[in-house]
């Protein structure tokens, strides 16, 4: 006797909006087992590690500003990910962009322009497209996978990072540490709620999801590109081309990741360091996953995500539990999501022994 | 002076390269049956930190190598469950096991931070150390070195001489065509995962009992990612992984040596650090010109889930 | 560095101002930029926290969080540790700096103190340890045990603190050995065993016979100890001791001891009577220490520390004392005149007998 899935004939609706819930409960299950297990209060850790995190408008605030650069990467990646281009390089297409629109506000410090910041963000999401199209032009000219080439280039942009913060953009009073000098008033992007520091950025990332939701849903490109990645061989007897859904696919990604970047860099950071991104550029792909790759879910999803960080630091502070469980939360809680999707196409059936 | 020190940097290339071979020549044949396993630098976390313990409890360095592969396995099974029972999405699965499994070792690894461990002796083979240059270089060096040579042919063997190899092939190719000439695709395929998992806890193994024989926290340092890549790299051919692994682990040590000889470069240092990661991809894109060749070997299927009676 | 009377007088005011609870403990908190570990920077100040808890028992409570990212959840973490209800913070990375200083105009009764920073502000004190002093010394030491003359020195990211370490080793050295001769390896990265071994290993087959470094993890360390028996390689650890992993091959090191300045800024505090914002302190304040030397050092190297340790605490030696003069020839500091503080912290050459390039800036 095992369990055996059978496919049904038409997705369940109702597990759509089941399968979450299911997961969730599974995880908070789980959670409150392992709690357990380590000694702490059930209880008081569920309320630590969800609850602590959103417990006044600043952290609710933080939440979304946390949120933002997961939710702008995750739906470029999406896009990409839906026909089958595996964007891996999200991360370094996020740094270039963080240094072309902060070259940008490095160069025109003095500057009292109000287009200062829509060049600032224009110029990111062409750093990031520009550092995306390396792999899609190796992949569509030279056949070079890119899985691999885009990953190398997220090295290379560390190191381009780290060369320039400690050479020709090094701020000359900063006591040689490898930072550049803090981008003025007007190159930082203003902030939506006084007193948390949620900024403009948040509002770029929901019209990004907005964008995305009418490019998958509504376009024909958009239709395109989710063939090309469904059926390879259909979309290409139509007429559709492969080389045309993986520039866009990496395009798009690229220049989302872009943003992403400048927006930290002209947003909580201020400036350019060796510190961007804690890993968004990975997280987002995640994010793009759990979300079903649709802009809704990855709206939710990026939330759940930012939630789960934060929940780690409180975690840390409030239970005397290290750094690395919010990371076997982080997991457990991707596989009981991943999982639990499978209830939508299939129904369980238990299976006897044939013969 | 001169031929030690070509010799130190290829016995230093070999060590480097080592764990790469390793773990990817698991996750090659993972990939072969069309599954991609993102979660190779959180198994070998896990991995490492299972054989440095049982490498403390038991001061035994091949019961360690065991406790790497079985946690290997372990862990790569979750993602079997994930991906290939209850079908979700294979990268995303993978991903996920990449930050369990470092936070797990991280987690589980603790009590272990402070332990030191007696380091293990090379294994010297005999008449072949004494070749001048090679000798010390190639014969002198842990047991999982000779492991990952034998292995490298052993893997090329096993899927271009064996019948289970062929059909592992075939699932990779074509899985729908496989199952409906009555292989069970789901099984060949966990037996995939397994082995890949296997390979990469025995990778995390080496790093923490034989390299530098400690555990701290974040110690894999993203190697289970470059050697996902070399996979590709390789264009999923065994003797391309070693050629990779050893150009990668050679670019990174020659420019430890360039900087440590003092000559004087006016090139910034980030620059040389970069050479690995560039000269992967040129040569990359220098073998994969040939359209032909890279269908030959690439499962088409890769990344796909399987859905039976679909 | 100036002073400003005036931060000193808020603070001082603001401390005295803060509500007086008897029975309640203050709470103190600690922002990690790596994991506590078994060695290394982090594990250093953690030590320091525990020491401090321990010497005010009963009066304090210490928390922290590690494995905080540099970038912009900083801020975050800090913050809520202020609202918390903290009234001493720690933050303990350079990368903290940005962050402090914006969270610390919204909670004037708290007292913020960032290490290895350079601004200050009417709550925000800055605190630092002359690592270079027990550099020298290690350098004197190794410049007397060394038979290639050829120091191996692995490294992370050139920054002021770095070169700071690695000048100073390598004058400590000439003063005693003038053939001597320091390779730096710049391995990118505070931790990865991996890579710190690896450079280790290249440093010693390239002739070094000493190895030291300031990275995170034990393995340089442990690299020495391999290659001990067969190859005479000695080396210095750095942050903690860490002789557990090297007792044959470690012959000193300099270790960072922040609990007797922690246990002091925390009673100064408490008292409402901070002297100093800006700190910055070696041997004399107990703020570095050196790890026991190897008894394999002859005793006049011994005594020949000692005394040197004795000359650096009462002022009569430093390790920048002119002529101080760069790879490229260039004098930085005349002969005659000590470097000053400023110069020291933006430290960005290479002295002459550091025989490697300077990463092109």
């Amino acid at each position: 006797m095992w369990l055996k899935f059978e496919p049904r004939p038409e997705p369940s609706r109702l597990m759509t909006y089941l399968s979450p819930l299911l997961a969730v409960g599974l995880m908070v299950g789980s959670g409150m087992l392992l709690f357990h297990l380590l000694g702490k209060d059930p209880v008081e850790g569920f309320k630590v590690f969800f609850m602590n995190p959103l417990k006044d408008k600043y952290g609710v605030a933080e939440l979304f500003l946390k949120a933002t650069p997961l939710m702008l990467c995750a739906v470029g990646l999406a896009v990409g990910f839906r026909a089958n281009v595996w964007n891996i390089g999200a991360e370094g297409q996020l740094l270039m962009g963080a240094l072309a629109g902060g070259g940008v506000a490095l160069h025109f410090e003095a500057s009292h322009s109000p287009f200062l910041l829509p060049g600032m963000i224009l110029a990111g999401a062409l750093g990031g497209m520009a550092w995306a199209a390396i792999p899609a032009w190796l992949r569509t000219r030279f056949n070079a996978n890119e899985i691999l080439t885009s990953l190398m280039l997220v090295y290379i942009a560390e190191l381009m990072v780290s060369w320039l913060v400690h050479g020709p953009w090094m701020d000359p009073d900063g006591f040689n540490f490898p930072q550049t000098k803090l981008f003025q008033a007007k190159a930082i992007l203003p902030i939506l709620v006084p007193g948390t520091r949620v900024n403009a950025a948040l509002l770029i990332a929901i019209g990004a999801l907005v964008a995305g939701w009418v490019f998958m849903n509504r376009s024909f490109l958009g239709y395109q590109m989710k063939v090309a990645g469904q059926a390879e061989h259909a979309s290409r007897y139509a007429g559709f081309s492969a080389k045309r859904a993986v520039w866009m696919g990496m395009l798009v990604g690229g220049g989302m990741a872009g943003i992403a970047g400048i927006s930290e860099v002209a947003g909580p950071i201020g400036q350019i360091t060796e510190h961007i991104s804690p890993g968004y550029g990975f997280a987002a792909m995640i994010v793009a996953f759990v979300g079903r790759l649709s802009p809704i879910g990855i709206f939710f999803s990026s939330l759940l995500m930012a939630l789960l960080y934060m929940g780690g630091e409180q975690a840390q502070q409030y239970l005397a539990l290290p750094y690395s469980i919010s990371k076997v939360f982080q997991g457990m809680l991707l596989f009981f999501l991943l999982g639990s999707d499978v209830f939508i196409h299939f129904r369980p059936r238990w299976v006897g022994r044939k013969k | 002076m001169g031929l030690g020190f070509l010799s130190s940097i290829l016995f230093a290339t070999v060590v480097a390269g080592t764990p790469l071979i390793i773990v990817a020549l698991g996750e090659l044949v993972t990939e072969k049956a069309g599954v991609l396993n993102l979660g190779a630098e959180g198994i070998m976390s896990v991995g490492a930190v299972a054989a440095f313990a049982t490498a403390h409890h038991t001061g035994s360095p091949f019961l360690a190598i065991l406790a790497g592969l079985g946690a290997g396995m372990f862990m790569s099974l979750l993602f079997g469950i994930s991906a290939l029972t209850l079908m979700a999405n294979q990268v995303a699965s993978g991903l996920a096991l990449s930050i369990f499994g470092v936070g797990l070792a991280a987690f589980i690894g603790k009590p272990y931070e402070s332990v030191a461990l007696a380091s293990v002796a090379v294994i010297k083979v005999p008449v072949l150390n004494r070749l001048p240059l090679l000798g010390p270089a190639l014969f002198e060096q842990h047991g999982l070195v000779y492991f990952s040579w034998f292995m490298t042919a052993g893997v090329a063997w096993f899927l271009y001489r064996s019948r289970l190899g062929l059909v592992l092939r075939a699932v990779g190719e074509s899985p729908v065509s496989a199952h409906s000439i009555g292989f069970n695709v789901v099984r060949i395929r966990y037996l995939a995962v397994l082995f890949g998992g296997a390979m990469a806890g025995i990778g995390g193994a080496f790093l923490s009992v034989f390299y530098t024989p400690m555990w701290v926290e974040g110690m894999v340092a993203g190697r289970g990612w470059i050697a996902l890549a070399l996979v590709v790299f390789a264009t999923w051919r065994p003797h391309r992984v070693m050629v990779g692994a050893y150009l990668f682990g050679g670019c990174m040590i020659s420019q430890m040596f360039v900087q440590g000889s003092g000559v004087r470069l006016d090139i910034p240092a980030q620059f040389l650090s970069s050479l690995p990661y560039a000269a992967t991809v040129l040569v990359l894109v220098l073998i994969s010109r040939n359209r032909t060749t890279i269908r030959l070997h690439s499962p088409a299927s890769l990344g796909q889930t399987f859905l039976p009676d679909a | 560095m100036n002073r400003n009377l005036f931060a000193l007088g808020a603070l001082a005011t603001a401390a005295l101002l803060a509500p007086a609870t008897l029975q309640a403990q203050t709470k103190i908190g600690f922002v990690y930029v790596s994991p506590v570990g078994d060695a290394g920077w982090t594990f250093q100040h953690d030590t320091g926290r525990k020491e401090m808890e321990a010497a005010l028992k009963g009066q304090v409570t210490t928390k922290f969080v590690e494995n905080v990212p540099e970038g912009a959840d900083a801020e975050r973490v800090i913050r809520g540790m202020a609202t918390d209800g903290c009234k001493l913070i720690f933050t303990t990375s350079f990368g903290y700096m940005n962050p402090t200083l914006k969270v610390a105009p919204s909670f004037p009764n708290v007292s913020f103190f960032h290490a290895t920073g350079y601004k200050q502000a009417a709550n925000v004190g800055t605190y630092n340890a002359r690592f270079y002093e027990g550099r020298y010394l290690n350098g004197v030491l190794a410049g007397r045990m060394s038979k290639t003359h050829k120091v191996g020195y692995v490294a992370a990211f050139p920054i002021p603190e770095v070169m700071m370490g690695i000048n100073a080793f390598t004058r400590g050295m000439r003063s005693v050995d003038p053939k001597a001769e320091v390779h730096v390896i710049w391995v990118n990265s505070w931790f990865d065993p991996g890579k710190e071994r690896e450079a280790a290993l290249t440093l010693i087959s390239q002739g070094a016979d000493i190895i030291t470094h300031h990275t995170d993890s034990t393995a340089v360390v442990q690299a020495a100890e391999e290659n001990h028996a067969s190859k005479g390689v000695w080396a210095f650890s750095y942050h903690s001791d860490m002789s557990k992993y090297g007792p044959t091959a470690q012959l000193s090191g300099t270790t960072h001891v922040w609990g007797e300045w922690y246990t002091k800024i925390v009673k100064e505090v408490l008292a409402g009577k901070v002297t100093d914002t800006n700190v910055w302190g070696g041997f004399k304040e107990g703020m570095i220490r050196l790890a026991p030397i190897n008894k394999a050092v002859p005793k006049k190297d011994v005594e020949e520390i000692a005394k040197l340790e004795k000359e650096i605490k009462t002022g009569k030696l430093h390790p920048f004392t002119g002529p101080v003069v760069d790879q490229a020839g260039k004098i930085r500091v005349p002969a005659g005149t000590t470097i000053s503080d400023s110069d020291l912290g933006a430290m960005n050459y290479y002295v002459q007998g550091v025989a490697s390039t300077l990463p092109k800036s």
